[in-house]
C-alpha cells in the first residue's frame, strides 16, 4: 500500500461518483416503467411512441453519464 | 492507463480490464504519432469496408426479389429514413445521407468491436467526441442559416410565465452546450463500460471454482452488449434527428 492522502481522496471521490449511475438507473427505470404502464393501457398508440421512449431514456441517462465523467476525471485527469 | 503496471503483481487479475482499449501501433511497437497505423485505424478501416460491402456491393444487383444481403441493406436504409422523417420532419431528409452515415458507422463499429480480440473504436471519447461535435456544429450553423437570429427563440420558452423565462433561458442555454458532451460520452461510456465488465468477468474465470459461473456471466453480458451496441447507435442517431428538428423548427 502506497500513495498519499490526495490519491485517497481521488479514489473515494471516484467511488462516490458511482452513486450517480445508480440514480440514473432509477431515472431510466421510471421512464421505461411509465412507458410500459401507458402502453398497456393503449397498446395501439404505443408503437408510435418508441422514439419518444428512447429520447426520454437518453436524457435520463445523460446525467448518470456525467457522474461517470466525474469519476474518469478524478481517476485520470486530476 | 499503464500497461506494465497492472497484472504483474501477485493476486491481481491476469490482465487489466482496461488494457483492451489501448491504442497500439499495428506494426512494431514504436511511438504512436499523428500518422501511425494503429489498431484503431485498422478497425475503423474495417468498419468502412464492411459498410461498403453491405450497402454498395449488396445492392449492386438491384434484384426485384432481393438477396439476403440486399434485404438487410434495404432494411437499414428504410429504418433510418423513417426515423429521420418521423422525428425531424420531411425537410430534414436533405440530411438523410449524413445521418445514415453516422448510424451505419456507429452500428458497424459497435458490432465489430464485439468480436473477440477486436478493438472497439467507438469506446474512445476521441472518436465519439468528433462525431458529436460535427453534429453540434452542423445543427448550430444550420439553425442560424435557416432561421437567422430567430434561432435564439429556442432558448426563450414562450409557453412559460414571463417571470420564469430568463431563468429557463439560462437552463436551456446550458443544456444546449452540454449536448455534445452527453451525446459523445453516452456512446463511449456505454461501449467502454460493457466491454470492461466482460473483461472483469473473464478475469474471474482463472479461479477454477467460480469459472463456470464467470463463463455464464460473460455469455450473458455479451448478449446484453449485442443489444446495447444497437440501442446506443439508435439513440445517437435519434438524438441527432431531435437536434436537427430543433434547428429547423426552433419555436417551442
Amino acid at each position: 500500500m502506497e500513495g498519499d492522502i490526495a490519491q485517497l481522496g481521488q479514489f473515494i471521490g471516484a467511488g462516490l461518483a458511482g452513486i450517480g449511475s445508480g440514480a440514473a438507473a432509477i431515472g431510466v427505470g421510471h421512464v421505461a416503467g411509465n412507458f410500459l404502464a401507458g402502453a398497456l393501457r393503449n397498446p395501439s398508440a404505443a408503437a408510435g411512441q418508441t422514439a419518444t421512449l428512447f429520447i426520454g431514456i437518453a436524457f435520463a441517462e445523460a446525467l448518470g453519464i456525467f457522474s461517470f465523467l466525474i469519476a474518469l476525471l478524478l481517476m485520470f485527469a486530476v | 492507463m499503464a500497461t506494465e503496471a497492472h497484472g504483474a503483481g501477485e493476486g491481481g487479475l491476469a490482465f487489466h480490464p482496461m488494457d483492451q482499449f489501448l491504442v497500439k501501433p499495428l506494426f512494431g511497437d514504436g511511438e504512436v504519432g499523428m500518422f501511425t497505423l494503429t489498431n484503431a485505424t485498422f478497425w475503423m478501416a474495417l468498419t468502412i469496408l464492411a459498410i461498403f460491402a453491405l450497402l454498395v456491393m449488396g445492392t449492386s444487383g438491384r434484384a426485384t426479389i432481393p438477396s439476403r444481403m440486399q434485404s438487410v441493406a434495404e432494411l437499414a436504409y428504410d429504418f433510418v429514413r423513417k426515423m429521420v422523417e418521423d422525428v425531424a420532419g420531411k425537410e430534414a431528409l436533405v440530411f438523410f445521407p449524413y445521418i445514415m452515415t453516422l448510424f451505419m458507422f456507429i452500428v458497424f463499429a459497435n458490432f465489430l468491436g464485439l468480436l473477440p480480440m477486436a478493438f472497439t473504436t467507438t469506446s474512445h471519447i476521441a472518436v465519439t467526441a468528433v462525431l458529436a461535435m460535427m453534429v453540434f456544429l452542423t445543427v448550430t450553423i444550420l439553425g442560424f442559416v435557416k432561421n437567422g437570429p430567430a434561432f435564439l427563440s429556442l432558448f426563450w420558452v414562450s409557453s412559460a410565465p414571463l417571470a420564469l423565462r430568463p431563468i429557463l433561458a439560462i437552463i436551456e442555454l446550458i443544456s444546449y452546450f452540454v449536448r455534445p458532451v452527453s451525446h459523445s460520452i453516452r456512446l463511449a461510456g456505454n461501449m467502454m463500460a460493457g466491454h470492461a465488465v466482460i473483461k472483469v468477468f473473464a478475469g474471474f474465470s482463472q479461479v477454477a471454482m467460480i469459472a463456470p459461473l464467470s463463463i455464464l456471466a460473460v455469455s450473458a453480458m455479451y448478449g446484453l452488449e449485442v443489444l446495447v451496441s444497437f440501442i446506443q447507435a439508435y439513440v445517437f442517431t435519434i438524438l441527432t434527428c431531435v437536434y436537427l428538428k430543433d434547428a429547423l423548427h426552433p419555436h417551442h
